[in-house]
């Protein structure tokens, strides 16, 4: 089986610093892989030069699609990255305030639908079809994330858990094989950790997506990651199940020193 | 004792502003006698205003937090929600601009075309300022390319009217891709920046480029819109494009209510929300900003081919950084996004300097105030943009259809 995600030395300066130093990664199909490490370690730094945000100085990233074509997707704009599957979350929300629920999923939809200026304009029936397909699979998406009592509100006005699992739903609405997500537990209490471990999962085997997160709740990482890779000073510095890792010396010496 | 207390605090104030306006107001030096001329009137009057108006400013401050706490009476949701006093209202309406020339002057007629043309330009304005979110200062300019583009067309090649009024639309469009590829990485104050030097250059070329644009001259002798080859009298001629000005607006509205609810105006709210976000969700930032600076130039070079036609004489000094301005207070004041919020406000701005002409002096002034209240009481405009609801498919086509329009149009 290939890998959907491969990434092979990657690297990463800001100016003098070196943010990411020949980081390897390898995403399997339908696997969760967390990506820990200590505050600074590169790891926001890692999907940002992922996703286009940040061109990678070096490296290479290829990505396989559900259709099976891998390709290359270095130097390539954020917005062709989500076309080619790869959706993501922010670790400090980044919904669109001012737009209702089901709009923000909505938006999601644009990578896989067509409507022109034109077509706006004049409403053909395609058009209209794609319009309530939009709706309808939003809805759904809403409705599977429990998000079904408030799709006519703000964005804005949810409470912080809801803004999270919004930003899931509207990653998820780009039809992703490989969905990003940048601390999905940040700020949540240990009931709305919970609900969100068991959320991811069946996120995982309803949409048959292969998950890469970020998070420090390692409770939540230990029982759902099938592997995690540890990254300190931008390099990565372990790989393994959730019980090599935490026995691997050189892990417990970044999180707790000598 | 509240009250005592707000009398007070409004005190203070009309003191602190008698103290900054004291050198302007008071002190007047007559260079010619040597003398220094005192005039304390002023200082009463600027303390006797301010007080009263930092009162009300305090009293409607209090109403205001009193008044979001209970539901308001009649919203424009409300009336959406009501297709009757809906549809009545726009019989109303359609039935009174369609008398509206056979009942008034010409000469009121003429200022209504006005107000229909800034209602136009309010609305195309409205999609790069209000859906898209970039701030644009310049947009007076692709008015101007649309009223060069018709005399200029008209001159060399006697092309008439309705030929022009599309190629003025297709080159201000052409120009609004122009603009927007170098500023395409800019946002907020420098993109205002940016757009505003734009409006600037073009006005600064047909000042100058003699030979192009016959410079501060201007072009004269544009022909009126004919009736199918007739040529019509001035009267009839102020009534026909008063018509023509009407059928844009309704034209207008309705492309613009279209597009803010399709796949491309849900991408051009997501950029103004947040640019980040939206080019991560697999919206193509370029070309969705490059949709917005052509579409909302589109209808400016409409108007401006009509208003080359009303006008019969172009030159630049009509296209100055002020009418941008106030096309851009229109938007701001209208309600970012809402259209009937643009309308009214279009209306407002037009109307009210020609039937208040006993204030003319102080129209800027006026502008300021009134702008500067707005953005006190109520910063989201006269009328705020509602979000559209949607409904799952069960509902049939047509149904759904009726009600997304009225949603809309609010």
């Amino acid at each position: 089986m290939t890998a959907i995600l491969k990434v092979t030395g990657l690297s990463m300066n800001f100016g003098g610093l070196r943010a990411l130093d020949d980081v390897d990664l390898r995403v399997e199909p339908r696997e969760i892989v967390a990506l820990i490490g200590p505050n600074g370690a590169g790891k926001t730094t890692f999907f940002n030069c992922l996703t286009g945000i940040y061109p990678p100085v070096s490296g290479t990233i290829f990505m396989r699609a559900s259709s099976g074509k891998q390709s290359r997707l270095n130097g390539l704009p954020p917005n062709k990255i989500t076309a080619k599957g790869m959706a993501r979350t922010f670790q400090n929300i980044r919904l669109f305030p001012e737009m209702t629920v089901l709009e923000n999923v909505m938006i999601g939809c644009h990578c896989r639908t067509s409507a022109g200026i034109l077509g706006a304009v004049f409403r053909p029936r395609a058009v209209r079809a794609e319009e309530q397909r939009i709706v309808d699979s939003s809805y759904k998406i809403l409705t599977r994330l429990g998000l079904t009592d408030v799709v006519n509100d703000l964005a804005r006005n949810l409470p912080y858990g809801a803004q999270r699992r919004l930003e899931i739903a509207r990653a998820l609405a780009t039809e992703p094989a490989l969905l990003l997500l940048d601390e999905p537990a940040a700020g949540m209490n240990p009931r709305e950790t919970a609900e969100l471990n068991q959320l991811i999962g069946k996120i995982r085997d309803i949409y048959e997506v292969a998950i890469l997160l970020i998070e420090h709740d390692m409770k939540l990482v230990m029982s759902l990651s099938d592997r995690i890779y540890v990254m300190e000073y931008g390099r990565r510095i372990a790989v393994g199940t959730p019980v090599e890792v935490k026995k691997n010396p050189a892990v417990i010496k970044a999180y707790l020193g000598e | 004792m509240r009250i005592i207390n707000e009398i007070k605090k409004s005190f203070l104030v009309a003191l602190w502003f008698m103290f900054l306006t004291f050198p302007i107001m008071v002190i007047k030096v007559n260079p010619l006698e040597k003398l220094i001329v005192w005039r304390w009137h002023n200082l009463a009057m600027v303390g006797i205003a301010s007080f009263f108006i930092s009162f009300l400013l305090r009293c409607a401050g209090r109403w205001r937090k009193s008044a979001a706490r209970r539901p308001p009476a009649l919203t424009m949701k409300g009336l959406s929600n009501n297709p009757r006093a809906y549809y009545s209202a726009l019989a109303v309406i359609a039935l009174f601009s369609l008398v509206f020339p056979f009942i008034f002057s010409a000469y009121e007629t003429s200022i209504m075309t006005t107000a229909l043309m800034y209602v136009i330009l309010g609305l195309g304005l409205n999609i790069v300022v209000g859906l898209a979110g970039l701030l644009d200062l310049g947009y007076v300019a692709f008015y101007a390319v649309g009223a060069y583009s018709y005399a200029l067309l008209n001159y060399h090649f006697g092309l008439g009217f309705w030929v022009s009024l599309p190629i003025g639309a297709m080159l201000a469009a052409a120009f609004g891709i122009l603009l927007g590829f170098p500023v395409l990485r800019l946002r907020g104050d420098y993109l205002a920046i940016v757009t505003l030097g734009f409006g600037e250059i073009i006005r600064l070329i047909l000042e100058n480029w003699n030979d192009f644009s016959f410079g501060p001259s201007g072009i004269a002798n544009i022909p009126r819109p004919s009736l199918f080859g007739i040529n019509l009298s001035l009267a009839a001629s102020t009534i026909y494009v008063y018509f023509i000005a009407l059928l844009l607006v309704i034209f207008t509205i309705f492309v613009v209510n279209r597009l803010q609810d399709s796949r491309i105006g849900r991408a051009w709210i997501a950029l103004r929300e947040d640019e980040i976000a939206c080019q991560a969700m697999g919206i193509d930032k370029t070309r969705i900003k490059l949709a917005a600076f052509a579409m909302g130039a589109t209808w400016a070079g409409m108007v401006g081919v009509l208003f080359a036609a009303k006008t019969t004489f172009i030159n630049p000094a009509s296209f100055t950084f002020m009418e941008s301005a106030i096309i851009l207070s229109i938007v701001v004041l209208g309600g970012m996004g809402s259209i009937i919020g643009v309308v009214i406000a279009a209306l407002l701005f037009v109307l009210l300097p020609e039937y208040l002409r006993a204030f003319a002096d102080y129209r800027m002034l006026l502008f300021g105030a009134v702008m500067v209240l707005m953005m006190i009481v109520r910063p989201q405009g006269i009328i705020g943009k509602v979000r559209r609801t949607y409904v799952r498919g069960q509902v049939t086509g047509d149904k759904r259809q009726k009600n997304g329009i009225i949603t809309n149009l609010l």
